[in-house]
């Protein structure tokens, strides 16, 4: 009972604070805490931009990540009953004109939001941990960028990430081909920035594991017959033997033409085919099928990865709080990523962050479009304290330093 | 049993020859005392859901498989009516209870919205049951003779194992996805505890002297106890057999033996079943099983113990006295619960 009283005398404080604010909700019962997280988004972010492609046809749709994060409070209501906290969500979204680091701020002084979901564009998270970076009230999670600098170079002690990186999604595709020896490959990819970025991480985790590319190629979404080397699938995929093609599309609307058309009969990973993912619908191990069914009858729609990261931000936040009896946003942030945490991701282990980037450990999907395929870390990868650390860039490797931010 | 026995047939003695009178005697004397060491009470007959499968797979008494019944969809959880002739059985996937008559294994009667059953316990008094609905973050519970719904509690997500004492005066349900332990406090009719436990508890075993209260923390890996006078969590067992990972081992079903000496817990992806010395909370001896062993079912002697299987489609069955597993037999598709019809 003693972090109860710690909890209400935290709250008294902050209320008579706020005393003079008169957009204060009715005042906690006696013997409830209110704890709130908020949901931010950015007017006209591209990501959320339809994307149309030829004849209408919606290649990639992006829903809001507010609906898993609404789903797993709502799961939280009962470990509330017992820490007598009420977990609440506001929401916030950004104009083109806001800073970010000022906006957060702000709204941490009006709603006492401690927890921040950021479904907003990389520069924006980016900016955002660094110039929050010293905040010991603020918590935020990326739950939606795979960017690697997020965890390295650009890495911010206030930022924890339950979206898996790049690297990690990388590496599970290449302990998927190590077991299938399907060891050389072709790699496939478009000419935007990010499909460079992805193919390069990509051949890091070839290099990781051992296997080999016999080739880098890239493709141009054309009718063009002068570029016919990069837009003919046959001239493409015809002129080097290899196991299997790697794809890098981001885009999607020339990738998809992939799969059946390359000279040799050979499957495709990466983009296409054989996708890893930090989620997905078809999943039924470890009590999948249940929070599926959960988000399907709340929303009418199949979860994704990115829906799974937002679930998982909040769920691992609330557990947080239970387990440690203390709303309390550095004890918090210092149990994430303490070796006792143990959250359930429905993923068959316990999952937990990384100390040295925030990074949520965790295991990947590797699916085509209506079954998992397999889990990695696969079988037989192993790791000297957690296997799930083979996936992504490991302690040593990392380039993530926090005091330097 | 015998002197009951004797002044039953005493009747008989004067029209048959005596040395039938004795034979007859001999054979009843060794009955009586046979019938505490053999599985030959009830039908001997063993029940197993096939939660993919959406079947029933029967073996008779010496573990032949005789049938296999058509039922509804996921079936899960299962057990026995106060009186044994009936059992009933949790179909996830149609909302309904499904009831069976236990000779004729006919579908005799449907408890129907129940939201996504996955597992129960009968009350004491035989009439109510305590059903947990998994995607429903509730326990509902029933009138079995009239199909009506008494209560609902509200739960953490995915609840699952429930357990209730023998006096009748307390349910206990673990809520998988929150990590508690609800306690309904039966004359009052809501929960009055949360308890706090480790990561995905599942099922429930309550010592024969009802002091202890085991619950197995799937993803921690361990069995936490809990001691039901204080309510309060006192130790943890954990499990690891050889050559596995701490990860690997989940822990469902949890049985303890009559005479409270010993425990047998299912250890899912580690696909072995722990023996536990219950007073030391020791762990005797690892049995290797099939792959991903949830359900566990001890015959009435508890000289057999049946593990289901999920992920190898089987079922393993282990003589108790060696610890060892006799032999494997495959049923269908995702097996979950395991009912011995053997009182």
């Amino acid at each position: 009972m003693a972090y109860l009283s710690m909890i209400i005398s935290r709250v008294s404080i902050i209320l008579l604070l706020l005393a003079g604010s008169a957009t204060l909700p009715a005042a906690a019962q006696e013997e409830e805490s209110e704890f709130v997280f908020a949901y931010v988004t950015r007017e006209a972010d591209p990501f959320y931009q339809k994307q149309r492609a030829y004849t209408g046809l919606k290649l990639r749709e992006a829903k809001p990540l507010k609906d898993a994060a609404l789903l797993a409070l709502g799961e939280s209501r009962i470990l509330g009953r017992l820490a007598r906290v009420k977990f609440k969500l506001v929401e916030m979204m950004l104009k083109k004109s806001d800073n970010i680091s000022t906006a957060l701020l702000k709204l941490h002084r009006e709603s006492n939001a401690s927890v921040y979901l950021l479904d907003i564009p990389l520069n924006d998270l980016i900016s955002a941990g660094r110039a929050l970076a010293g905040e010991q009230e603020l918590l935020l999670f990326n739950i939606r960028h795979g960017e690697d600098s997020l965890r390295g170079e650009n890495c911010s002690p206030v930022i924890f990430h339950t979206y898996p990186s790049n690297a990690m999604l990388m590496d599970s595709i290449a302990q998927y081909l190590v077991k299938k020896k399907w060891s050389r490959i072709l790699a496939l990819r478009g000419s935007m920035k990010e499909d460079k970025r992805l193919t390069e991480t990509f051949v890091r985790s070839v290099k990781k594991f051992g296997l080999n590319i016999v080739g880098i190629k890239e493709f141009t979404l054309s009718n063009d017959p002068r570029l016919r080397d990069r837009t003919n699938i046959s001239l493409l995929t015809g002129s080097t033997s290899y196991d299997i093609i790697f794809l890098a599309d981001t885009q999607g609307d020339f990738g998809r033409y992939i799969p059946y058309s390359a000279y040799y009969p050979r499957p495709v990973v990466g983009s296409e085919g054989l996708k890893a993912s930090a989620w997905h619908w078809t999943w039924e191990r470890h009590g999948a099928p249940q929070l599926n069914q959960r988000f399907d009858r709340r929303t009418k729609r199949r979860m994704n990865g990115r829906d799974w990261a937002s679930w998982m931000a909040v769920r691992s936040v609330t557990e947080a709080i239970v387990r440690i009896k203390s709303s309390d946003v550095q004890e918090i942030s210092s149990y994430l990523v303490s070796e006792s945490a143990t959250f359930d991701g429905y993923k068959g282990v316990p999952v937990n962050f990384r100390r040295w980037n925030n990074q949520l450990r965790q295991p990947i999907l590797l699916h085509v479009h209506n079954a998992v395929i397999a889990r990695a870390p696969i079988d037989g990868f192993l790791h000297r304290s957690n296997t799930l650390d083979t996936l992504g860039l490991d302690h040593p490797e990392s380039s993530c330093n926090f005091q330097g931010n | 049993m015998c002197p009951t026995s004797f002044l039953i047939d005493y009747s008989y003695i004067k029209q048959l020859r005596l040395r039938w009178v004795i034979i007859f005697l001999v054979i009843l004397f060794i009955c009586s005392f046979k019938s505490f060491s053999s599985n030959a009470r009830g039908s001997g007959r063993t029940i197993i859901s096939n939660e993919k499968g959406n079947t029933l797979t029967i073996l008779d008494s010496s573990d032949k498989i005789i049938q296999t019944i058509d039922t509804c969809t996921r079936p899960r959880g299962m057990h026995f009516s106060e009186n044994r002739k009936r059992f009933f059985v949790g179909c996830g996937d149609d909302s309904l209870i499904a009831i069976y008559d236990l000779a004729t294994l006919e579908l005799v009667g449907r408890i129907t919205n129940v939201a996504q059953p996955e597992t129960f316990d009968l009350h004491p008094n035989g009439k109510h049951l305590y059903v947990s609905n998994e995607e429903d973050a509730t326990v509902t519970l029933f009138d079995v003779t009239t199909g009506e719904q008494l209560a609902e509690f509200e739960t953490g997500e995915e609840p699952e194992g429930v357990q209730t004492t023998s006096d009748g005066k307390f349910v206990f349900v673990a809520s998988e996805a929150a990590n508690l332990v609800h306690v309904i406090d039966v004359d009052k009719n809501i929960v009055v505890k949360d308890i706090l436990v480790d990561t995905r508890p599942r099922r429930f075993a309550l010592t024969p002297d009802e002091q202890e209260l085991w619950v197995s923390a799937e993803l921690a890996g361990v069995v936490n106890i809990i001691d039901i006078k204080s309510l309060k969590l006192i130790d943890d067992i954990a499990f690891l057999p050889t050559g596995f990972r701490k990860e690997q081992v989940t822990p469902v079903d949890v049985l303890i033996t009559k005479d409270g000496v010993r425990a047998y817990v299912a250890l899912g992806r580690a696909n072995h079943v722990a023996v536990v010395d219950v007073k030391s909370r020791e762990v005797i001896k690892y049995i290797l099983v099939g792959k991903r062993a949830w359900g566990l079912a001890l015959t009435h002697d508890e000289k057999k113990l049946y593990v289901a299987n999920g992920l190898s489609d089987d079922i393993t069955i282990i003589d108790t006295d060696n610890l060892r597993a006799m032999k494997s037999i495959p049923v269908g598709l995702v097996p979950y619960g395991i009912l011995i019809d053997d009182h």
